[in-house]
């Protein structure tokens, strides 16, 4: 692993004016990401910032329903927090169908929010990559593109999915994303936090120089809802999605009332589907409405040589958590 | 407690003793590497004796270290290192302790799991200095008075390993698992929850096998 400096954060405050001193310094979370990368010389750490003494541990059950998630909240702890499982079984679902134990018990909520594509061409170090390298090509586009390469989102200059499994279900739930940086507190909607990579790959989330996360906060849980994640890949367990389902529903008999659907592994962002929502609410749920509302979910969507198959197990994703909700 | 092998008196059915079974590191330990002391104590005493040894540094930090306090096996160490030691090689190469195993070194594989503050993690993708004040437990800490740990002992009788290279890992995680109560108890629960620990022999029938029968033996004990 390349040298680097290492300095431990007392304060959001001291995090983020050590980060603006230095040019290529990195927040240190869980470190399931960041050293993972800067072994591989991907991400060429020259100093970094040990967050994990902030007091940024907290879930908080506001007034108004929403609740407040400290960034270093691990996904473990999140994920089997009692409010979480009973009110957002999307999230908790989410949470635990990603990576493993031990890495769940590492990673954080901003650093899942922050965690970088695991393309292969972005990762080898060598492989033109415009996220890695700006302006030296996709070896994606005409390469292997099979699993976590996306269909959805994709520009000419990247196809690489966001592989977080939490982020689909935050972007289903609907969330803020509360940061800290040099000239104060600002929070951003989740939605807009993440970027399509479009002409400038390498810009990946809309932080301002030396942002640090502090919290993630969940709009309230829908009154009445159920919902659920349905995450489809190659093997059983520990293993990034092909194409996965976050899905909220609240049903007035056979009726959808409302409904909130996001998707994972198919998109270059946490991908929510307001079109194929608009679809479903106010019909029946019909097998035929639930494969009109897919098919729109993946409207627009643009294969790639190996991923065609995406287009329609996104659709299954959705058709069967739906399924699986109302059975 | 009454099916444990007897460490004491008869060799358990398949010949062997925790003082005999073969493996590498004890073959080269026994043909000369070490003393004939070193091939007749268990090897995690071994290790603990290893480790007891390494000397606290006294100079003063080199100008690309700092000076870090790590508690391992409830052991304190006093250390110059360097600001990029990831933890698993400074309990390999620093503190002796190679019962902790370098497979992937990206937290794919599991061979590197031990436990900080009594939970499972990947010690390839922590530093060491993320971990000062932390209660750090490897595999040779488990055994306790002489005694291995229920899961060990669970491994041993279940045959859970082939070339026993990511034993300890899986070993780590699974006495993890038995203390989680957020995980389930049966055998597609323990699948799932010890899914980042790979055999590339694929003893994974035997490994649940054992998991499931530590769960009995843990119960007896409390």
């Amino acid at each position: 692993m390349r040298a680097f400096d290492y300095v431990r954060a007392g304060s959001v405050e001291q995090a983020v004016t050590t980060h603006s001193k230095s040019q290529s310094a990195y927040f240190l979370a869980g470190g399931t990401t960041l050293l993972d990368l800067v072994k591989l010389d991907v991400m060429p750490a020259d100093q970094v910032i040990d967050v994990n003494h902030l007091s940024l541990k907290q879930i908080e059950v506001q007034s108004d329903g929403s609740v407040r998630i400290g960034a270093l909240v691990t996904n473990t702890t999140l994920a089997n927090h009692e409010h979480i499982v009973r009110h957002y079984s999307v999230l908790s679902q989410a949470l635990l169908s990603g990576a493993t134990t031990q890495l769940r018990n590492k990673a954080t909520t901003a650093g899942n929010v922050m965690q970088r594509v695991r393309c292969n061409y972005f990762r080898d170090g060598i492989s033109p990559c415009n996220k890695r390298e700006p302006g030296s090509g996709c070896a994606a586009i005409d390469g292997h593109n099979r699993s976590v390469h996306a269909v959805l989102g994709t520009s000419d200059q990247c196809i690489a999915t966001h592989p977080s499994d939490m982020c689909v279900a935050m972007a289903a739930i609907g969330a803020s994303v509360e940061v800290q940086g040099p000239k104060g507190k600002r929070s951003i909607d989740f939605l807009d936090f993440h970027l399509l990579p479009g002409s400038t790959p390498w810009k990946e989330h809309a932080l301002q120089d030396d942002e640090l996360i502090t919290h993630v906060v969940l709009n309230a849980p829908m009154p009445n809802s159920k919902s659920g994640y349905l995450k489809l890949r190659d093997r059983a367990s520990y293993q990034f999605a092909l194409a996965s389902s976050a899905v909220i529903l609240v049903m007035d008999g056979d009726t959808v009332r409302d409904a909130r659907i996001a998707m994972g592994g198919v998109g270059t962002k946490p991908w929510r589907a307001l079109d194929a929502e608009r679809a479903l609410k106010g019909v029946t749920l019909t097998q035929q409405n639930m494969e009109k509302a897919a098919a729109i979910a993946l409207q627009g969507a643009k294969p790639y040589s190996h991923n065609a198959y995406k287009i329609p197990l996104g659709q299954q994703a959705i058709i069967r958590n739906l399924t699986t909700l109302t059975a | 407690m009454t099916d444990q092998p007897d460490k004491n008196t008869e060799p358990t059915t398949s010949g062997l003793t925790d003082f005999t079974v073969p493996s590498r590191r004890n073959f080269l330990k026994s043909i000369g590497v070490s003393s004939l002391a070193a091939a007749t104590a268990p090897v995690w005493m071994q290790a603990i004796e290893a480790q007891a040894a390494v000397a606290d540094d006294t100079d003063a930090p080199a100008r690309d270290e700092r000076r870090m306090t790590l508690k391992v096996n409830g052991q304190t160490h006093a250390l110059n290192l360097p600001a990029n030691a990831a933890l698993l090689d400074v309990l390999r190469d620093r503190l002796q302790l190679t019962g902790t195993k370098k497979g992937c070194d990206h937290g794919q594989c599991g061979a590197c799991t031990i436990h900080v503050n009594g939970v499972a993690i990947n010690s390839c993708l922590s530093l060491a200095a993320m971990h000062e004040g932390d209660e750090i437990t490897t595999i040779e800490g488990l055994a306790k008075n002489g005694k291995l740990h229920p899961v060990q002992e669970a491994f041993w009788e279940h045959d859970a390993y082939q070339c026993g290279y990511c034993t300890s890992g899986q070993i780590m995680s699974a006495v993890a698992v038995l203390q989680d109560k957020s995980i389930g108890k049966d055998d597609h629960s323990v699948r799932e929850a010890m899914s980042g620990n790979i055999c590339r022999c694929g003893a994974y029938k035997n490994i649940l096998s054992a998991v499931q029968s530590a769960r009995i033996k843990l119960q007896e004990v409390t």
